[in-house]
């Protein structure tokens, strides 16, 4: 076994990435189980049963940060995957296609091949959860239907009225009750109840590390840079229910601790100006939209997407981790999800918002002028909005993201010198 | 004008001017009317209320006041129905009941425009489970709570029970008239049964059904005549504009059956018996297989779909593709590529409401009527 202990928070990042995938692998050779689940599906049940877990939304944007989606995108494209479609899904479907490609004949294809992304074993069934969209769900009944292996599904219903009412959460305590059942019946033995007890105590210490570290960018200057966070998210998705996660989010919180005690930002130089970024990365251009924000001065300090992993609850209580699971603020009302958003600018401190129009995710961008207009008339603060995708690059053009930020360089200027915008 | 003329002409005036239908119900009953946004909300507790519910499926229209509120990238009905809102043409409803079932949904339901009262509702994914039949009742319960202190009425499980009962009816007759439809494609054409069937979201259900009864014998009393144009069974959210369906027409299509949201997906199955009504509209939704918008991990809409190309003896599929529409692209690949497999050919199209220029769809449906 590796020794971890001197690992940086970063060495153990890139280790224990490439460890689960590794540990897929392995279980694929040895005839074990390989799931494949939703971002934010129920991570506890399948974990309890040692079943290894594979992560396409992750997977996909590590294909798209190492510019490999368009050759993926183009297999989804001739399966008559409509351009209009999320992109995660598309590169996902694509990549699949290969896979099947590959197990059928013998041969690997050749964009299986040159794919800079980890190679990942076809799953034995898939597991679902739409609180962060419904395409979760479409998505995942053609994985299940072009592989022919059963999909657990967690249907959280949109939460159009809050509080979250009990009859929700009973609804989606009984799903568990059912993925128990699928489970024992596709691994072929019985649930272990104590182990997931200890796998649900494990995930609520992965998800505290999680949240100390996302709470340090409310120091001004901030230690923490949330494109950061857009990094480390990969192991509060693939690992929460798993120690390697509450590892590494433990020593990063430690090192950007000890950062803010000798004085060392995140931010060379002096952070001049700290904003909200509203949406997923752009992760084909992740170096673009970080520089370009980082030349004008500007640190992001706030990002409520990161905070979808904000999984707390009570181990033991099924009501409790439904509401969980249930609550994230893209599937609440627009009241609720402007009073989140409006948490992360103040707690962030920021001076302005940028909201990804992102040509994936319905979700996530025909609110956003109700939100932007909420939030603004709540703190006055200055924002602009620029046309993105999370994976397919073509959606993106990094001119009109610059002029967008300087632009709200510029307001943020002004309103820093007393000037209205209004 | 023989009578069978004359209740095609009287239900296709009411499909095209949905005003005047909800003015003459007030004329006639005193009441209001409820608007009912897509797709499968339970119409009946309206109904059930006196009042009438009206189906609101966008329309042609030129986008302009929408695209300050959604970006280019949402579907065309709904950003149709926004441009309405925009325009106030839903403020005489007196409330709006609005279903979630897609991502697009999810958001519209927390911007509506007009002035109406919005009831938002979810449907349960999770469908084939007895929790997701109480969690709908519950729903449902919240809805007829928030519907009786809108329009001031009570409205009790003995009356919803009987509007189940008159929808019911109502499926029938239309499963019967699409039947039916499909004998006599030389009398209903393409337009003229889109037309018969989308009056029912104009209408009490109860006169619907009455004039497409009379419709139903009108047709059986007349001879089946040979057909040697192509039969074809429509797919999609919806096949509109009417250019469309007179392109279909022109190039010598019948449209034999349907699987359209808009159409028999509405009246295929019924709601099933029982006593408690909101646990029996409930239940119908987890009965109800074979739409991009109720989640299907087996997938049944492509068999389904192949049953209804044997069943009706139809010669090959449309896809209806309304624009932008995810939850329907989604299923594309899959009932395809089962197509491709059995031998079924498929024509696809985008349905796109804002569209004024239609020389891509005829040209693609006459060289898909010269390959059949």
């Amino acid at each position: 076994m590796t020794d971890t202990t001197n690992m940086s928070a970063k060495e153990l990042l890139g280790f224990y990435q490439e460890e689960l995938y590794e540990e897929a692998r392995r279980a694929k050779k040895e005839g074990k189980l390989v799931c494949w689940s939703a971002s934010v599906a129920p991570s506890e049940f399948c974990v309890a049963m040692d079943v290894a877990m594979i992560y396409p939304e992750t997977h996909a944007a590590g294909i798209g940060a190492r510019k490999g989606a368009l050759d993926v995108l183009e297999v989804a494209d001739e399966k008559g995957y409509n351009l209009d479609t999320c992109s995660y899904a598309r590169v996902n479907l694509g990549y699949m296609e290969l896979l099947k490609q590959e197990a059928l004949t013998g041969k690997t294809p050749e964009k299986l091949e040159k794919s800079p992304a980890a190679r990942i074993p076809l799953p034995d069934f898939v597991i679902t959860c739409n609180n962060i969209c419904n395409t979760l769900l479409k998505w995942y009944e053609n994985l299940a239907v072009e592989l022919n292996i059963p999909c657990i599904i967690i249907d959280v219903p949109f939460n159009h009225t809050m509080p979250i009412p009990q009859y929700a959460k009973d609804y989606i305590a009984e799903q568990f009750k059912e993925a128990i059942t699928q489970l024992e019946e596709i691994c072929g033995r019985k649930f272990d109840y104590d182990k997931f007890l200890k796998v649900q105590e494990q995930t609520q210490r992965s998800v505290a590390q999680w949240n100390r570290i996302a709470s340090l960018s409310g120091h001004k200057p901030s230690p923490l840079n949330g494109f950061d966070l857009f990094n480390y998210m990969a192991l509060i998705v693939c690992a929460r229910s798993k120690d390697y996660a509450e590892i590494t989010f433990k020593k990063f919180a430690d090192e950007l601790e000890e950062n803010l005690n000798k004085g060392i930002f995140a931010f060379k130089g002096n952070e001049q100006k700290r904003v909200t970024w509203e949406g997923i990365a752009v992760w084909p251009h992740l170096g673009h939209t970080f520089k370009g924000l980082k030349n004008l001065g500007d640190i992001m300090t706030g990002s409520a997407y990161p905070g979808l992993w904000n999984l707390s609850y009570t181990p033991g209580d099924m009501s409790s981790m439904a509401e969980s699971y249930t609550r994230i603020y893209i599937n609440t009302c627009l009241d609720n999800k402007v009073k989140v958003l409006s948490d992360v600018i103040s707690g962030g401190k920021c001076d302005g918002v940028i909201y990804h129009q992102n040509r994936s995710c319905k979700l996530m961008s025909f609110l956003n002028v109700e939100t932007a207009d909420m939030l603004q008339k709540e703190n006055h603060l200055p924002y602009v909005s620029f046309d993105g995708d999370q994976t397919d690059p073509r959606n993106f053009s990094p001119a009109q993201f610059d002029t967008r930020i300087q632009a709200l360089d510029e307001m943020m200027k002004q309103n820093k010198e007393g000037v209205s915008n209004e | 004008m023989s009578r069978l003329e004359t209740i095609i002409s009287e239900l296709s005036s009411i499909s095209n001017n949905p005003r005047k239908a909800m003015e003459d119900y007030k004329k006639e009953t005193g009441k209001g009317s409820v608007g009912v946004m897509p797709y499968y909300a339970p119409e009946e507790i309206i109904h059930a209320a006196g009042f009438l519910p009206v189906g609101i499926w966008g329309g042609q229209k030129s986008i302009s006041k929408a695209r300050a509120y959604l970006p280019p990238f949402a579907c065309s009905i709904m950003q149709s129905v926004m441009e309405m809102q925009l325009e106030g043409v839903y403020d005489d409803l007196e409330a709006v009941l609005f279903p979630v079932p897609c991502d697009t949904l999810k958001c519209l339901s927390q911007k509506w425009k007009g002035t109406s009262p919005v009831i938002v509702f979810t449907h349960p994914q999770n469908r084939k489970l007895e929790a997701a039949n109480k969690f709908l009742a519950e729903e449902y319960r919240l809805v007829r709570e928030k519907l009786q202190t809108i329009l001031n009425v009570k409205i009790t499980d003995e009356a919803l029970n009987q509007s189940i009962e008159t929808y019911n009816e109502n499926r029938k007759a239309m499963r019967e008239f699409t039947d039916l439809a499909a004998n006599y494609p030389q009398i209903i054409d393409p337009k003229k049964r889109h037309a018969i069937i989308k009056a029912r979201f104009f209408m009490e259900k109860s006169k619907h059904t009455a004039m497409v009864k009379e419709l139903n014998s009108e047709l059986k009393s007349l001879p089946v005549e040979a057909f040697t144009g192509k039969k074809v069974v429509l797919t999609g959210i919806m096949a509109e504009p009417n250019e469309v369906l007179d392109i279909l027409k022109d190039n010598g299509f019948a449209v034999v059956a349907d699987d359209l949201a808009q159409e028999s997906r509405l009246f295929r199955n019924d709601v099933p018996s029982g006593t408690d009504p909101l646990y029996r509209l409930a239940k119908w939704w987890q009965e109800f297989d074979g739409c991009s918008l109720a989640t299907d991990a087996k997938k049944s809409r492509g068999p389904m779909m192949m049953d209804m190309v044997k069943g009706s003896k139809a010669d090959a599929v449309v896809v209806c593709m309304m624009k932008f529409c995810d939850p329907e692209e989604f299923d594309y690949p899959i009932y395809y590529r089962q197509f491709e497999e059995a031998g079924i050919k498929s024509l696809f199209i985008e349905i796109d409401l804002e569209t004024t220029s239609f020389e891509q769809t005829k040209t693609r449906v006459q060289s898909f009527s010269e390959m059949l």
